[in-house]
């Protein structure tokens, strides 16, 4: 093919218009006559056995329809799928509990479950079921959660729920061989997803006994898990995923589907079922607090010679994805970075505080908070600048992993996107006030994209021309905001040579559209972007053919542009699209494909020794910055913020550089100001006025870079950024305070108490 | 409690509604089939409820629908009726400002009302304007520009 005509336009997105009109519907703006409200009753304990649940005052109330706890559900208990059909081990497996039977495990954890006709009534009902607990001590701490004797969260005897390691060399030698040695630990809170969109969806039964839920989901395939719940066979339950508003992983694990389910299933009518903020805070998972211990080794030159690295992340109350989680952390604790000798220990343990799972980054963005800021405390202390430190050191095409050895085969753009994040920070700000201090920080990372690969990943994509040249494409794939469903549309639009608005996509239903996998680990533009590439190419080369037949000519010599075939891109020599199209037809040749891409797939690896390829490929990328430090109040302005990624190729580069804008000031959020709060177990933060995250007058102008080296996995070697786009900002903007003010934060958020104690040490230490 | 009758009109439409005392203008509109009108918090915190009423922006969650009885409102789906909504919303497009789209009637609404009495503003003053609503996507980077492309196009036509 020649240039391209639509891949790598910024172009709007084909369902732009729908959002700003306010006309698209999602999960709670959709209604059916009769349906009913459905509200949730949640544990006022973080950790407590409960002796009785007395619904009897709640039946009787006038327009309840139906009341369910642990025992009306026919298997509460399952294990935790995220839409892998590959047998990986127990180890990623945990338990699924639908409603807390016998105790409760975290504060906000559901108990009952009501129906009623308006949600005025479901909520009265709630204050009327009477649950009798028995407060138990529990444990809140991880560290705490793995000594011996400690309060049992599970029943398996022990709270550890996931141990990993990785490394190579040897790291006594390595350690003896450095001339300098930094040992520090590092801390990261609990932070929420805070889409704007709570969880909420419908559910009915349709006329063949199939139980519909149109919910926002970044994970349909969990269709099964809620059939398993109620014992159904899996055709019986369908989804219908609606756009997201907002996903950010904290939609990857199941929310309301099963309890919509569930009451649909008992009062055979439509159940809707919406969370309220604070519910949705309380009750949703949140990212991992990870406590990590680092000790990394150098030669005075700053050439790294040694890493050790403990991690122990909080998986909350439930293992949901905590195994997966603290696996991505393991093998990203070393960073983008050519040592030696390296050894990685880490593990994931239960405490009675709300579950840990996905959140953007998915255990990426808290080691490299930790090795980022150690590589500038190693750059300060050896005197060599923050960029020399990381070309030294930074990992290079064909180079390997140095906690797994996996090797890099694809483009490695470092430590070019560094140089260049670096150098347009440009001129510093000038500044002339005695209580303001400006400084500048540097991060760089590496983040994978497409899930691991003995998970044996895989999407479908169904393609389909019409006989007026228009176009049908159906996919499961879910969209959470990032404009993935749009990006089938140009792919499509692309390969066959018609404008955007010719296509109609139908994307996310479980029973209509092939599955496509879940819109998660950064995948679907890689994964599903393949698929429905394969697809359009297959349906392209079998008009090209019938048109070269039709024309004589050889196929090599003709494109689709605009809907016509054209011959060496000659204008005047071309046959109509339709044209073609109808000669197909007439030949009986089909014009639709369903197609199937599958990643790389491994075994899965010796977990305590992982080694070699964990996943396809990953995503490289660096971010500069720099900052204001007030000396008097500990406030934090950031000036400036580059954020540059090699993204292969750039398929809209509206929406590549949205999701390196919005990674930026998400990431952001996560150094300076967020933070959920839990204490014993109780969160105390469960609304926007407690929980914080940036508004417009917090944030920098950012600048995003776009290096497109062709040499992703991806569509015309596009690679993955929603993920990766988040993961190093925090770093960047701690490394720029310490530059500023000689401040080094070690526990995030930064926020303006700890700095000003930190500036005032010696006034708060009298 | 008794029902009241509220009557108002939104983007030029009258409606008539029976109301419970203690029920939203947000509920209400979107009992009434204004579903652009989003719901975030229902705590007055994020700004996705956001209506114009009489050339103020209202966060509608925490309006009773009766304080609004007999007022004149409008939505984001309204907007498209009016030349400078139909602007803003073409440039929100333009520029992908919109990323799940979520917050987007919203912010589209307080531009749009910031805008009519402040048709040339700087950037600054833009993310002050729209400092009420909250987007957890884009950054506000393309948000912003989007509005003072807005701006930049008032001025040329002044
Ligand atoms: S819903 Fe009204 S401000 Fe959030
Ligand atoms: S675009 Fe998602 S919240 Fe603004």
């Amino acid at each position: 093919m020649s240039e391209f005509k639509i891949v790598g336009k910024p172009i709007p997105r084909h369902d732009a218009w729908s959002k700003v009109t306010g006309d698209l519907k999602y999960a709670d703006d959709f209604s059916l006559p009769g349906m009913l409200f459905a509200k949730v009753l949640r544990s006022k304990y973080p950790a407590a056995k409960i002796i009785s649940i007395n619904i009897h005052k709640a039946e009787q109330l006038k327009g309840v329809q139906a009341i369910l706890t642990a025992k009306d559900v026919l298997h509460n208990e399952t294990v935790t799928k995220f839409g892998q059909s590959t047998e990986v081990g127990k180890g990623f497996e945990g338990l699924y509990r639908v409603l807390a039977d016998k105790e409760v495990r975290f504060m906000g954890e559901a108990v009952a479950l009501v129906a009623a006709d308006t949600e005025e009534i479901a909520e009265e009902a709630l204050d009327l079921i009477v649950v009798e607990y028995e407060p138990l001590p529990g444990v809140f701490d991880p560290v705490e959660a793995m000594k011996p004797g400690a309060y049992l969260v599970g029943e398996n005897g022990t709270n550890i729920i996931g141990e990993f390691g990785c490394g190579q060399g040897d790291i006594e030698k390595g350690f003896a061989k450095a001339e300098v040695i930094i040992k520090d630990t590092y801390k990261v809170p609990f932070v929420d997803h805070a889409y704007l969109e709570t969880e909420g969806g419908i559910a009915w039964i349709d006329d063949y006994g199939v139980i519909n839920i149109r919910v926002g989901s970044q994970v349909i395939e969990h269709f099964r898990d809620v059939a398993d719940v109620l014992g159904l066979p899996h055709n019986k339950v369908r989804y219908i995923g609606t756009m997201m508003g907002g996903g950010f992983g904290g939609k990857e694990d199941i929310t309301v589907e099963t309890y919509l389910a569930l009451l649909t299933w008992k009062t055979k009518k439509p159940v809707r079922l919406v969370y309220t903020r604070e519910e949705s805070i309380l009750s949703h998972s949140k990212r991992h607090p990870f406590i990590m211990k680092y000790k990394v080794g150098a030669k005075k030159d700053g050439k790294l010679v040694a890493l050790d690295a403990e991690l122990v992340a909080d998986a909350g109350a439930y293992p949901y994805l905590s195994p997966w989680v603290t696996l991505y952390a393991t093998v990203n604790a070393a960073g983008p970075y050519c040592i030696p000798n390296v050894r990685v220990k880490s593990c994931c343990v239960l405490t009675n505080n709300t579950f840990t799972s996905a959140n953007r980054g998915f255990g990426a963005p808290q080691p490299n908070f930790a090795y980022e800021s150690i590589m500038d405390e190693l750059s300060h202390k050896l005197n060599v600048d923050s960029l020399e430190i990381r070309r030294i050191n930074c990992l290079t095409t064909g180079k390997a992993l140095s906690t797994t050895g996996q090797v890099f085969k694809t483009h490695v753009a470092l430590p070019e996107v560094a140089e260049k994040a670096w150098a347009a920070l440009g001129e510093p700000v000038e500044c002339k006030e005695e209580n303001r201090k400006i400084g500048r920080g540097l991060a760089i990372g590496l983040m994978s994209y497409g899930r691991m690969t003995f998970l044996h990943d895989s999407s479908r994509s169904y393609v389909r021309l019409e006989s007026d040249g228009s176009v049908l494409i159906r996919s499961g794939i879910p969209d959470l905001g990032g404009g993935q469903v749009s990006l089938l549309c140009q792919i499509v639009a692309e390969e066959l040579g018609i404008p955007m608005s010719r296509i109609k996509i139908y994307y996310s239903d479980t029973a209509l559209t092939p599955l496509a996998g879940t819109t998660t680990a950064t995948r679907q533009t890689y994964m599903s972007g393949n698929a429905t590439l394969k697809a359009a190419r297959e349906i392209r080369k079998r008009v090209i053919n019938k048109a070269a037949e039709m024309l004589n000519v050889n196929p090599e010599k003709l494109d689709i542009i605009n809907e016509k075939i054209l011959v060496n891109y000659d204008q005047s020599k071309y046959l109509p699209l339709v044209k073609v199209i109808k000669a197909c037809n007439t030949a009986g040749i089909e014009l639709f494909c369903e197609a199937q891409f599958n990643a790389p797939f491994t075994i899965t690896p010796d977990l305590l020794n992982i080694r070699g390829m964990t996943f396809p490929d990953f995503t490289f990328g660096a971010q500069a910055v720099e900052v204001a430090v007030d000396t008097e109040t500990g406030q934090i302005e950031v000036l400036k913020l580059v954020t540059c990624y090699d993204v292969g190729k750039a398929i809209n580069p509206l929406s590549v550089e949205g999701q390196m804008e919005g990674g930026s000031i998400y990431g952001m959020g996560y150094a300076l100001i967020e933070e959920v709060i839990m204490e014993k177990g109780i969160t105390m933060t469960p609304s926007f006025a407690e929980y914080i995250i940036p508004t417009a007058v917090d944030v920098p102008d950012v600048k995003a870079i776009l290096v497109e080296s062709g040499g992703g996995l991806g569509p015309y070697g596009a690679k993955g950024i929603g993920e990766p786009s988040c993961s190093i900002i925090a770093p960047a903007i701690l490394n720029a305070i310490y530059d500023a003010v000689g401040v080094r934060i070690k526990s995030l958020p930064a926020s303006p108490e700890k700095i000003i104690r930190a500036l005032k040490k010696d006034y708060f230490e009298k | 409690m008794e029902d009241y009758i509220v009557e108002l009109t939104v983007n030029g439409e009258r409606i008539s509604s029976p109301v419970k005392p203690e029920e939203s203008l947000l509920k209400f509109l979107r009992r009434n089939g204004f579903t652009e009108v989003k719901c975030g918090c229902e705590k007055g915190e994020c700004g996705t409820c956001t209506v114009i009423i009489n050339k103020k922006t209202v966060k509608s969650c925490i309006m009773l629908a009766l304080q609004a009885r007999g007022k004149e409102i409008w939505t984001a789906k309204g907007l498209e009726k009016q030349e400078l909504g139909r602007k803003l919303q073409e440039s929100f497009v333009n520029t992908g400002a919109i990323q799940c789209g979520f917050c987007t009637p919203g912010i589209i609404v307080t531009a749009k009302n910031y805008l009519d009495q402040n048709p040339i503003p700087d950037k600054g003053e833009i993310k002050k304007a729209i400092s009420g609503n909250l987007c957890r996507c884009t950054g506000y980077k393309k948000i912003v520009d989007a509005i003072y492309a807005v701006a930049v196009e008032n001025q040329k036509s002044i």
